[in-house]
């Protein structure tokens, strides 16, 4: 079940590349696992090690000693593009990221990401070049991003409102599960069932096959 | 809300709300979850520890395609985690009543390849799978679209989904495509035009004269990739080409139930008048085949064109190139015809089909792939793989040296042992190729596979138009489909 999340304090970490792909945060080869085990150490393998298994030098991203520990991501347009795959989400939460700041994000991503109480923020581009230029000049200050007051406090006190989903606003911060807000519901499913019978059955002839 | 123009997305969206509540998403019915073993096992063991049944068993089938082997059956899987994941669904689906084409099962394959061939993928229908590539499915004029696993626990339970309604964007395809241009290279072309985020938010609709008068199967190759386009969802408005395909397979209405089913799918396609948040247009006349370059499916050239310079480029986007020039080890400005191969793979959920399989063999009949080059042709289906062999394209596929193997995903997500080497250069049917996608350090081309076959005889980029002694190329692959069964 989901844990409440109000708002996250946190140095951040810049990722400056555009269309950074979901085989790329986590490969497809660590989808093999049937729980959410070890996807901590899947998140952007390929960037990070050789494929003989070296860590790279200089060390990629968020395996910089300095970013170590740190809950935000600055990155490039529209980030999680390609695969449906919630292991990237689920990877990113494991190594302990809260919130990223981009242009825009891919639909399924930003989907998935929601359902995990992980914040896809979107600014403009002014705002990113800001935020990027903010953050070459001071790499070590800490931003709070407080989903309930939907707003961002940078190092020195400056703040911008930034704009969610409302509803998953809303589930967010309780940690409300959604199936359960569906279940609530079900006389509407119900009724729209009733009124619409299934167009297959898929168990049809399920002896034969 | 009857009296104003609908697009085809409007009447299946406006069919599917069950519920609509000021500042929340829909809840959105869906009439079809397919189930595959990857991005499934999480979802049951939350259902579980709900204490949750399956909804809907009956509108739910499930199979194994992404990390099952090609090789022979009969071999153990070596790959001990891929192993207890095929375990797992099928255990899965024994225990929440869910029909499962599983290993053995002559239904069994990609499940955006089965879904169609045996007629579950029906016109007006929402269709959802925890896969990307769901919107193959909208060649049919369904409203299909990849999830997340949170979204297909959702779906176990409740047969429904919380949905924001999308936006429409029309892709218009005019004019009529050249001798050995395909539904591949309109993908290509489209997504090289808009870039991989430039339907974000939107659901495409293609029409135009070169979309109808592609087959279903072509059809089903344009939508697939819809989500490299960034759109969520592609649909094509049903037609006959729609009922001729659909008419007599296993699981499509039958006597009276088909005539009122064709009746309702008649009044589906966009009202005259309907708008878009969104249109483009594209000359199909003017298409030429398309090779990707990069290490996105949005970086692709006509076959006769050159690699960009990033010089040539927006000051945002020369980063991106510079970078993937580098990962595919590729000298800008040089002709993207000629590069050197490795690897060729033929299949995948965008080009497994059996006119697929045609196509390749249409080349590679009495002719032999290149020196050192490996050709793995993998067929979407069993069904696809039963069907080829029938027409002997195993034999002509053999004879060339390629590899003719059992069906799944492949090589095109290299998570069952099918994978390029690092460094190795692959063109592949496939949709990606991100880099390490079809292996860690692999370079992909991503083609048609007219131009996949004519580059395995060349054993370098070939435009098929160009390969000595072809006369004459496809254009619209009019031969029948799998049968119905």
């Amino acid at each position: 079940m989901p844990e409440p999340f109000v708002k996250t304090t946190s140095r951040v970490i810049a990722i400056p590349r555009a269309n950074i792909d979901t085989d790329q945060i986590c490969p497809a080869r660590f989808l093999k696992i049937t729980d959410k085990a070890g996807l901590a150490d899947a998140l952007f393998f390929d960037w990070r090690f050789t494929p003989d298994g070296q860590r790279r030098q200089p060390p990629s991203f968020i395996d910089e000693p300095r970013n170590a520990g740190r809950q935000i991501l600055l990155v490039g347009d529209n980030f999680g593009a390609g695969s449906s795959r919630e292991h990237a989400p689920w990877a990113l939460r494991a190594w302990g990221v809260r919130a990223i700041f981009s242009t825009s994000f891919a639909d399924i991503f930003r989907g998935n990401s929601l359902k995990n109480a992980l914040l896809p923020i979107v600014v403009s581009p002014e705002r990113h070049a800001s935020l990027t230029a903010l953050l070459a000049a001071n790499p070590d200050g800490e931003w709070t991003v407080d989903l309930e007051a939907q707003k961002v406090t940078l190092p020195g006190g400056d703040s911008f409102d930034f704009e969610i989903d409302p509803f998953a606003r809303t589930m967010i911060l309780p940690g409300t599960d959604e199936v359960g807000y569906v279940l609530s519901r079900l006389p509407a499913i119900e009724a729209w069932e009733a009124a619409h019978p299934a167009r297959v059955d898929t168990r049809e002839g399920a002896a034969t096959r | 809300m009857a009296d104003r123009p609908r697009t085809l997305v409007e009447k299946i969206w406006d069919d599917h709300v069950v519920a609509s509540e000021p500042g929340a998403p829909a809840i959105l019915a869906i009439d079809l979850h397919l189930v595959h073993e990857v991005t499934s096992p999480q979802a049951f063991t939350g259902l579980r520890a709900r204490g949750l049944k399956v909804r809907k068993p009956g509108q739910t089938v499930a199979t194994a395609d992404h990390s099952i082997p090609t090789l022979d059956p009969s071999i153990p899987i070596a790959d001990e985690l891929a192993a207890k994941q095929l375990r797992q669904i099928e255990e899965n689906c024994r225990e929440f009543g869910i029909p499962f084409h599983g290993k053995g099962s002559p239904n069994r394959g990609i499940v955006h390849v089965i879904g169609p061939e045996l007629g579950l993928t029906q016109p007006g229908m929402t269709i959802v799978c925890g896969d990307s590539h769901t919107a193959t499915h909208g060649a049919f004029g369904a409203l299909a679209f990849g999830i997340g696993t949170s979204e297909i626990e959702m779906v176990l339970a409740t047969q429904t989904l919380l949905q924001r309604k999308p936006k429409t964007f029309q892709v218009r395809i005019d004019g009529r495509l050249r001798p050995g241009v395909g539904a591949k290279d309109i993908i290509l072309a489209l997504i090289a035009r808009i870039g991989i985020g430039g339907g974000t938010g939107h659901v495409i609709e293609y029409t135009g004269d070169a979309i109808r008068a592609l087959s279903m199967e072509e059809r089903m190759t344009v939508c697939n990739m819809s989500i490299e386009g960034g759109a969520r969802a592609g649909l094509i408005a049903p037609d006959e080409t729609t009922f001729a395909y659909l008419k007599g397979r296993r699981f499509a209405p039958r006597g009276e139930a088909w005539d009122a089913a064709v009746a309702r799918w008649r009044a589906l396609p966009s009202d005259e008048g309907a708008t878009y948040d969104r249109t483009i247009v594209i000359d199909g006349d003017a298409l030429e085949p398309m090779v990707t370059y990069g290490t996105n499916p949005g970086m692709g050239v006509p076959i006769s064109g050159r690699i960009p310079s990033p010089a040539e480029l927006e000051p945002g986007a020369r980063d991106d190139l510079g970078r993937a020039l580098a990962y595919m080890g590729l000298e800008p400005g040089a002709s993207i015809a000629g590069r050197k191969l490795d690897v060729v793979f033929i299949g995948s959920c965008t080009n497994g089909r059996i006119e697929d399989m045609r196509a390749a063999a249409s080349i590679l009949r009495g002719r032999h792939v290149a020196d050192g080059l490996r050709v793995l042709v993998v067929p979407g289906s069993q069904q696809v793989k039963k069907q080829a062999e029938s027409e002997g394209l195993h034999e002509v596929f053999k004879a060339a040296g390629a590899e003719w193997r059992e069906s799944g995903c492949s090589m095109c997500i290299a998570m069952n042992g099918d994978q390029l080497e690092p460094g190795q250069y692959g063109i592949s049917t496939s949709n990606r190729n991100f880099e390490g996608r079809q292996g860690k350090g692999g370079r992909t081309f991503l083609a048609s596979p007219l131009t996949a076959a004519a580059s395995a005889v060349a054993g370098v980029v070939t435009d098929p138009r160009t390969l000595p002694g072809v006369a004459s190329l496809p254009t619209v692959a009019r031969s029948s489909a799998v049968e119905a069964n």
